[in-house]
């Protein structure tokens, strides 16, 4: 067997461990494992590569691994636990321009009349841009930082979108005919622009879709790469994370109720719904810290419904504390879970576990809501269209059909919230007026340690 | 001239593989699962490798796959560290 063979079948090994792989990444107990799985998969894969005979200069190689490695590793040692959706974002980017490169470099080197080659090396180009430039916006959007995280909208914005989606295949086309040809430039500047105007108008609170959409399209971009440089392990490893992101896309598309096309065309939230001229005359009370305290002290039942103002605050922790004043205090503790809550979906399971709330105490949305009748009192830190009513009762409201929190069953509520300002989504929240709601507006870690001092000074 | 037909064949073959290896997931899991996966998108490494390893007359061809290496290798070690330290979490309970 010739050397290549041994690398075929080492690579090989290597698309095995990854299906494997993927496979155990989701079902719990075996996540951790699935996820080692494909790490040794990759490195297997790096190394069978360097053993290629026409391989010769090990110095630029050995440069580039190192220094992607320490960047990643600091990067991914140092993020705050709050900060994970965004940084998933940036690295998703990063899989997407280096696709590009390759491509670009292949075509520094390009020679002969190979169509496929040709297409492919365009279609390479095409993808890895939309993935940079799009998951550097939904990193921006997802950080709240230089890019506004509502839809951005401007006139023609479909038309303009699909003006330069024929423009490029027209670029492929033109590729196709005349391999190499220097148009490949004309594709990265096009595409690069048509990923920054795909993801604008998306509102900032789908991005985790997005996320995962494009998380999709790195992967294409790699298999794309794989065809382009006759490799089959490019080709099998990026189509299989080309697929499986898709599917984990329409999942959670699923769990918000919502079509994978509502998602990207929808301009979800942009415009504000009929019906809410009367809201901004309506008031609320801004009640203190002691009233609830009083409320959570003689509450039988508190029910928690952490949001993305959880997550801003870093305040797990400390509403772990309160939970656990409460439950000495003889008062039965539960965290309602929405499945979309914060900007990722699981990002509040992520957080509490952090936090080392009892498992036990984590109550998913459709086992709790049944329970929300008989709760004294619920308690919300930083939600907003999760338990927001509307998406039950406004059939206008761009969120309507959405499952949430029915937190509006509970005998009373108490929502801490840094503002009155509408959600992600730019949707206000009637429950906010509701009677028995007590509003407490403040940074959630603030509000929570004054809670607890309050309650705790009671008990003693 | 490449036989692309095999190669059409692995590539159709894995779409429906990758369909089908997750078709249910907890939702707690789809961050873990959408960062592990976006880690193995950075196989791309595998082409930058080739890129920057082979004997070519330009330096550009270097240049250009020493970079795709970095950024991809960022993709791989953080995705999978970032994903490992998610999944510990959960593990703790």
């Amino acid at each position: 067997m010739s050397q290549e063979n041994y690398i075929q079948l080492i690579y090989l090994a290597s698309v095995c461990c990854f299906i494997i792989g993927i496979k155990k990444l989701s079902s719990y107990k075996t996540a951790r494992l699935g996820n080692a799985l494909a790490s040794l998969a990759m490195l297997v894969a790096i190394i069978a590569t360097l053993l290629h005979q026409n391989m010769v200069d090990f110095t630029t190689i050995a440069i580039g691994i190192g220094i992607g490695s320490v960047i990643g590793a600091l990067f991914a040692i140092r993020v705050q636990m709050t900060g994970m959706p965004e940084m998933v974002a940036l690295f998703n980017g990063f899989g997407g321009l280096a696709s590009t490169l390759v491509a670009l470099s292949e075509h520094t080197k390009f020679e002969g009349t190979d169509q496929v080659a040709g297409a492919t090396l365009g279609l390479t180009v095409l993808i890895g841009s939309v993935t940079f430039t799009g998951s550097l916006v939904a990193f921006g959007k997802l950080a709240g930082k230089v890019v506004p995280s509502h839809p951005v909208s401007y006139p023609f914005q479909k038309i303009i979108n699909a003006v330069m989606f024929v423009a490029l295949m027209g670029l492929l086309y033109t590729l196709w005919g005349q391999p190499g040809s220097e148009w490949v430039w004309a594709i990265l500047i096009l595409a690069s622009v048509i990923g920054v105007t795909l993801v604008l108008p998306i509102g900032g609170a789908d991005m985790p879709v997005v996320v995962s959409l494009l998380n999709s399209y790195s992967g294409l971009a790699a298999c794309a790469t794989g065809f382009v440089m006759n490799n089959q392990l490019l080709i099998t490893a990026g189509s299989l994370v080309g697929a499986a992101g898709l599917i984990l896309t329409m999942l959670m598309c699923k769990a918000m109720n919502r079509s994978l096309a509502n998602v990207i065309f929808g301009g979800f939230g942009a415009a504000p719904s009929s019906g809410k001229a009367g809201i901004e005359k309506r008031t609320v009370t801004n009640y203190s810290v002691q009233d609830a305290a009083m409320m959570l002290e003689n509450a039988g039942s508190v029910v928690i419904v952490p949001g993305y103002g959880l997550a801003v605050a870093r305040a797990q922790h400390i509403t772990k504390e309160l939970g656990q004043l409460l439950e000495k205090n003889g008062t039965s503790v539960k965290y309602a879970i929405h499945p979309v809550a914060g900007r990722m979906p699981g990002h509040m399971n992520v957080l509490l576990a952090e936090a080392d709330v009892p498992y036990e105490q984590l109550v998913e949305m459709d086992d709790i809501n049944p329970d929300f009748e008989t709760t004294d009192v619920c308690l919300v830190l930083g939600a907003n269209d999760v338990i927001n009513p509307a998406a039950k009762n406004d059939k206008d409201s761009p969120i309507f059909g959405m499952p949430i929190l029915e937190v509006d069953n509970a005998r009373s509520v108490i929502i801490c919230k840094r503002s009155l300002s509408p959600g992600f989504a730019g949707i206000d929240n009637e429950l906010f007026y509701d009677e028995k709601t007590m509003m407490i507006f403040g940074d959630a870690k603030e509000s929570m340690a004054a809670l607890v001092e309050e309650i705790r000074s009671g008990q003693e | 001239m490449v036989d692309y037909m095999p190669l059409l064949f692995v590539f159709i073959l894995a779409i429906f593989l990758g369909f089908e290896l997750i078709s249910k997931v907890p939702t707690t899991l789809h961050t873990p699962l959408m960062s592990g996966a976006n880690a193995i998108s950075g196989i791309t490494v595998v082409g930058a490798i080739l890129c920057a390893g082979h004997v070519s007359d330009s330096a550009w061809t270097k240049y250009l796959g020493m970079f795709a290496i970095i950024l991809a290798m960022i993709n791989v070690v953080g995705g999978f560290l970032v994903t490992d330290r998610m999944l510990k979490m959960f593990r703790q309970r």
